[in-house]
């Protein structure tokens, strides 16, 4: 992929604040696929800080193929009729700290390739939105091949990997600061200041 | 954590402004500047626990990242752009129009997505319920609004300007007034939220939110302009902001295949 460089430069991000809460959130935002239909699953995890305190002001979206690996083009993303998947969702963290999405196990969307749904993370007192990854855990040999999971030491690979529940749903965590912390990613363009001590 | 002592906005201004100087020594320097908000950024006392420590890891974006959920006008009604006629009452405050375009890295209109705001009333004051601030609420203000970019990645939106609000950062602390703003690009890599604010507000260097960004030119990019051409006679001001979004990462030719059929041919 070719890194093209920006010919203006990007307007900053700032944290989304406390008071998303009456803005952001929709009705049944966080049902991409509808609960209880064929292939349904629940996503669910928690949100800490460098604290391993829960972030009960925090704001996920996730985007992902269906399951077949088809990526959803047809406008919509904010309906929800019961039927169609949109690929598309967003869901508020309680004052556990705990996110839930119901949706599909995403496809791969090339023949070998890993499946994952993509992240973006929004909470106060983070100045600027967070990319990750969740991956599916199953498909081991794909998930050896992909050059993401393969450029980061062991320890940090696993933040990204999902973990199956027994009823078929998926757990994942996201660890802000810490132990553990998430690896996020950046796909070059915006600048950040590096990390201090990192 | 313990909480420690409150520090007044002297002790805040001062921590903002030794930040300020090792940054503008690493410019001159030869350093490239920052054009995002600093993930570590200890004035905004909540960043301390909630930024990560390790450097953000370069990847080359895949598939569904080089593709957008897609918004049209079954997501969205025009009237959801006018703030002022949410309720059967005029808010109180002073009517604007805020209005500009969404552009790419490239200078092209991001067309056809969706942007949501949403603000404080005139007195400084949020509907949402954790908001202790003891301004009143207006009942005929929620301060909600959402749109689709026109065909020229145009969006505008009237509403009412927001005031200045106080929260617990700091003793006396104090944000600028702001209207926050939720993009979306034709890639999920573009994704981003921030903050327009208005000219000449006095509480720029006093706030550590709006300093998170510790570059002056980058920090300039927030701000509105007035526009006396967007105005309505007798009715409202207006003020114009543009928003530029990172990349897009995919090639024109890529890009040009998702507008055809939506599936990636990367």
């Amino acid at each position: 992929m070719a890194n093209t460089m920006d010919k203006l430069t990007p307007t900053p991000g700032q944290t989304v604040g406390p008071f998303f809460g009456y803005a952001l959130p929709f009705e049944k935002d966080n049902e991409l696929a509808a609960p209880g239909r064929p292939g349904s699953i629940r996503l669910q995890g928690t949100v800490t800080d460098g604290a391993g305190a829960p972030i009960p002001d925090a704001i996920l979206e996730i985007w992902q193929p269906n399951a077949d690996g088809n990526i959803v083009a047809e406008t919509g993303s904010l309906v929800r009729d019961g039927y169609t998947f949109t690929g598309w969702g967003r869901a508020s963290t309680g004052n556990t700290g705990r996110y839930t999405f119901t949706t599909v196990n995403p496809g791969a969307t090339r023949p070998g390739a890993a499946p994952f749904i993509a992240v973006v993370l929004f909470a106060r007192g983070l100045t600027n939105r967070l990319f990750t990854r969740i991956y599916l855990p199953e498909d081991t040999a794909a998930l050896a091949a992909d050059p993401l999971l393969a450029s980061l030491p062991e320890e940090r690979r696993s933040t990204l990997l999902a973990s199956r529940e027994p009823d078929g749903g998926l757990r994942w965590d996201l660890r802000l600061q810490g132990d553990g912390e998430t690896v996020f990613l950046e796909f070059d363009g915006a600048r950040h200041a590096p990390a201090q001590g990192a | 954590m313990t909480s420690p002592r409150q520090n007044t906005q002297q002790e805040m201004s001062a921590e903002i402004q030794a930040i300020a100087s090792t940054y503008r020594q690493s410019l001159a320097a030869g350093a490239a500047p920052l054009t995002q908000p600093s993930l570590d950024y200890a004035p905004y006392r909540s960043s301390i626990l909630r930024h990560p420590t390790k450097n953000l890891h370069h990847t080359d974006p895949e598939t569904i990242e080089l593709a957008s959920p897609a918004f049209g006008h079954q997501d969205v009604s025009p009237l959801e752009a006018d703030l002022t006629i949410v309720h059967n009452g005029e808010p109180q405050g002073e009517r604007i129009k805020v209005a500009g375009r969404v552009l790419d890295g490239d200078g092209r209109p991001v067309a056809g997505q969706l942007v949501e705001i949403w603000q404080a009333n005139a007195a400084g004051r949020y509907i949402h319920k954790r908001d202790q601030h003891p301004a009143p609420i207006d009942p005929n203000f929620t301060g909600v609004g959402r749109c689709i970019t026109g065909a020229d990645g145009s969006y505008a939106f009237t509403t009412i300007k927001p005031g200045a609000y106080p929260w617990k950062n700091h003793i006396n602390a104090w944000r600028p007034a702001h209207i926050h703003f939720s993009l979306f690009g034709s890639e999920f890599t573009q994704r981003i939220i921030t903050q327009m604010y208005f000219p000449g507000d006095q509480l720029f260097p006093l706030d550590p939110i709006y300093q998170s960004i510790v570059d002056q030119d980058a920090r300039d990019r927030l701000v509105a302009t007035y526009n006396h051409e967007l105005t309505s006679p007798e009715w409202s001001l207006g003020y114009n902001w543009d928003i530029v979004l990172t990349g897009p990462k995919r090639t024109w030719t890529e890009t040009e295949a998702l507008g055809e059929d939506g599936e990636h041919h990367g």
